[in-house]
């Protein structure tokens, strides 16, 4: 099998969903937004808790990453809800977004007569949009198309030995067909700075991954002081982790042997292919956010403890890292990579990770869709989260 | 399986001087590596967590996945549990 079946757009990406979106550009529109989700169930509402009070680098976070969710490939059109008095203009997001060429409009609350005729305003907009929608057909496209989110959270001492490697496996087989990883949560690459620069492309990626695992490295100093060579929450503690570097070797595994071509900002589109390191926090919810805008089709999330949260435009593939955690949630996890302990290779369980990654690229739903697991975001702000 | 007497544990690198151990392992239990080598658990170790595969020196790496995940804070003895309480990465 050379490719799967997707939704080209009109900027050239390939889509994996269809999605109408409806994206609220401060907390303040979130109401209008359920409004709109309860009226029409066929529409993917967006909630956050930020697009105001905020400058300066938190401004332009919120912008670009506000903007380039709505550009993710698996949107097919954006409605903007805006309140109006706010520092994040719904306008300058249906702007940015327009540029992928795809259908957008704005609305401010204040200027369509308060919330509920702003939501019914939009109702007719959104119903329009999935008329649109309708028509779309999925078309052959080449995995070099993809670009695959790395993820992992409640990670325990099994992640970096089961999940994480056996995902390693999945990452190597997606870069030798030509697509792009992108590998982020630089507060878990701390102390692998030596091992990851030695991977990169050149002397100047080799520097900025550096830089952005040292810059880590002094956000946890600064807010953890003499706790900050323990960076790990306590449940990681309870899972077997001690330390860090313990974590981030366990995690980077994921991310397979491919050589690192280029380092991004948080939410930012990577220009090139391959493995991308992305800057941005280990706190899950604004990491998918950032992996989102950056344009991942889909995401793979490890996790030992065991992890529920999707992404509300992005299938988030959920690899549990032991069969004690499977058997508690399984509803929860779409493989169970935990079989490794028990005699499995480490090729068949990822084979069997390649083979759900296909399915959903060609619309199987994930469990955390199946079980509703989307419609907040966190996004990440200039104050560092862990 | 709290009482089981012996207990497998996973090592991912030859060069690794802790393994993780596949479930709750009680003293005096056999730990079963993967090349078919056992050792004797000297403490309780909680599943999913490390045990010393030799004696480590205080100020010695622990390694783990080939690299240096920290350092003894104490001396280790093979078959202890290692955590938080005899090894940190303090540089």
């Amino acid at each position: 099998m050379s490719g799967f079946l997707g939704y080209l757009r009109p900027d050239g990406q390939v889509g994996i969903r269809n999605h109408v979106l409806v994206l609220p550009t401060v907390s303040c529109a979130n109401g209008t937004v359920n409004m709109i989700r309860e009226s029409l169930k066929n529409i993917t509402a967006i909630f956050h808790c930020h697009g105001c009070g905020r400058a300066g680098k938190d401004f332009e976070i919120h912008m670009r990453t506000l903007v380039n969710i709505g550009k993710n490939p698996n949107v097919f059109a954006v409605c903007v809800i805006g309140l109006g008095c706010e520092v994040i203009k719904a306008d300058w997001i249906a702007s940015g977004i327009s540029e992928s060429g795809k259908p957008v409009k704005a609305l401010e609350i204040q200027r369509n007569g308060g919330s509920r005729n702003t939501a019914k305003k939009a109702i007719s907009i959104c119903k329009e949009f999935l008329e649109l929608a309708k028509k779309e057909n999925r078309v052959p496209a080449k995995f070099a198309d993809i670009t695959l989110g790395l993820e992992c959270g409640g990670s325990d001492g099994f992640s970096g030995i089961t999940a994480n490697p056996a995902v390693g496996v999945v990452s190597d087989w997606l870069i030798s067909k030509g697509g792009t990883l992108i590998l982020t949560e630089s507060t878990e690459m701390i102390g692998t700075a030596h091992i990851l620069s030695r991977r990169a492309v050149n002397a100047a990626v080799a520097c900025r991954v550096e830089n952005v695992i040292v810059e880590a490295e002094e956000r946890a100093k600064n807010i953890l002081g003499p706790m900050a060579s323990m960076v790990i929450a306590p449940g990681n503690m309870d899972g077997g982790m001690t330390t860090i570097q313990e974590k981030s070797l366990g995690c980077i595994t994921k991310a397979g042997s491919a050589p690192v071509e280029d380092v991004v900002d948080y939410g930012m589109h990577p220009s090139k292919k391959g493995l991308i390191i992305m800057d941005g926090p280990g706190y899950d919810t604004e990491s998918m956010a950032g992996l989102a805008a950056a344009g991942a089709q889909v995401i793979i999330f490890t996790t030992g403890r065991g992890t529920p949260a999707g992404f509300p435009c992005v299938p988030v593939i959920k690899i549990v890292s032991n069969s004690r955690t499977f058997g508690e949630m399984e509803g929860d996890f779409d493989v169970n990579a935990g079989t490794l302990l028990e005699g499995e290779t480490l090729e068949d369980v990822s084979k069997r990770i390649k083979g759900k990654l296909i399915s959903v690229l060609n619309g199987e739903k994930t469990r955390a869709e199946q079980n509703s697991q989307e419609g907040v975001i966190c996004l990440y702000t200039g104050l560092p989260s862990f | 399986m709290k009482d089981a007497k012996i207990a497998k544990a996973f090592t991912i690198n030859p060069a690794d001087n802790v393994a993780v151990v596949l479930s709750d392992v009680r003293p005096g239990s056999t730990v079963i590596l993967p090349d078919g080598k056992s050792i004797t658990a000297k403490t309780e170790i909680p599943v999913a967590h490390k045990v010393a595969l030799r004696k480590v020196e205080p100020g010695e790496a622990i390694i783990k996945y080939g690299e240096t995940i920290g350092f003894a804070k104490v001396l280790i003895e093979q078959g202890e549990w290692v955590h938080t309480h005899n090894m940190g990465y303090e540089e």
